[in-house]
């Protein structure tokens, strides 16, 4: 297995968030309606930020979105969020973001072919703006290779 | 040689950078441990460490390590960090 299922629950496109933390919030609660977190996990991800600053934006556009493992994790989950208008987290490079990928893990050890998975994908540096642009839930499904 | 990969939750960004500083060992044809973790256990795991990898954000909490901390902007950029573990890697003698 590579990365978790991605439903149309847990894509969110075109969205609008006015700041970094509404952004985190939509791809945490993609994760919630999916069914692979509870609300605390969201919480847990704007935590993260919170506490360590804007590293999440791990590349140019793109803003890795999660928390560590536990009993808000109710399954391994994958959430994608576009955003209409750009949002600022804050990153001294890799600014504005314009999509959110959000990561549940249920537990460390399996979590690494998950990403695995996603840094293949992502050292594609086109990935990205193909995300920020797709239409559908099934144009992402295609461009990140996951099933429904 | 260890690497160790460092972000805040250690099983995200430092995970992404485990991942494509492997690769980056395998195409420069060298051979290192490569371990991610969060910032908390940075002192444990970093001891013997020759490099750490990381966001700018934690080097205030790195601190003073006798590994070279090197700053990776763009995690996915696989000439970047192959570039970084070859500047640090590729010249220092076998242990």
């Amino acid at each position: 297995m590579g990365l978790p299922p991605l439903s149309d629950d847990a894509v969110v496109l075109g969205a609008s968030a006015p700041s970094w933390r509404d952004a985190l919030r939509l791809a945490g609660g993609a994760l919630v309606r999916s069914g692979a977190t509870t609300d605390a996990y969201t919480d847990a991800m704007v935590a993260m930020v919170e506490e360590h600053g804007p590293y999440i934006v791990i590349s140019p556009g793109l803003a890795f979105a999660h928390a560590r493992p536990g009993d808000s994790v109710l399954r391994d989950g994958l959430s994608v969020v576009t955003l209409a208008q750009p949002v600022a987290f804050g990153h001294p490079h890799n600014d504005p973001v314009d999509v959110v990928l959000g990561l549940a893990v249920a537990g460390v050890g399996t979590h690494l072919e998950s990403i695995g998975a996603i840094a293949n994908l992502f050292n594609d540096a086109t990935v990205t703006s193909r995300l920020a642009a797709a239409r559908t839930p099934d144009e992402v499904r295609e461009i990140m290779g996951v099933s429904a | 040689m260890k690497i160790v990969t460092i972000c805040g939750a250690g099983i995200g960004s430092s995970a992404i950078l485990k991942v494509n500083a492997e690769k980056a060992l395998a195409t420069l044809g060298l051979s290192a441990e490569v371990v991610a973790a969060d910032v908390a256990s940075v002192r444990e795991v970093s001891d013997d460490a020759n490099v750490i990898l990381t966001s700018q954000e934690f080097v205030e909490a790195i601190g003073t390590t006798y590994a070279e901390v090197i700053v990776i902007r763009n995690h996915f950029d696989q000439s970047e960090i192959t570039a970084a573990v070859e500047r640090s890697l590729g010249e220092s003698p076998a242990p």
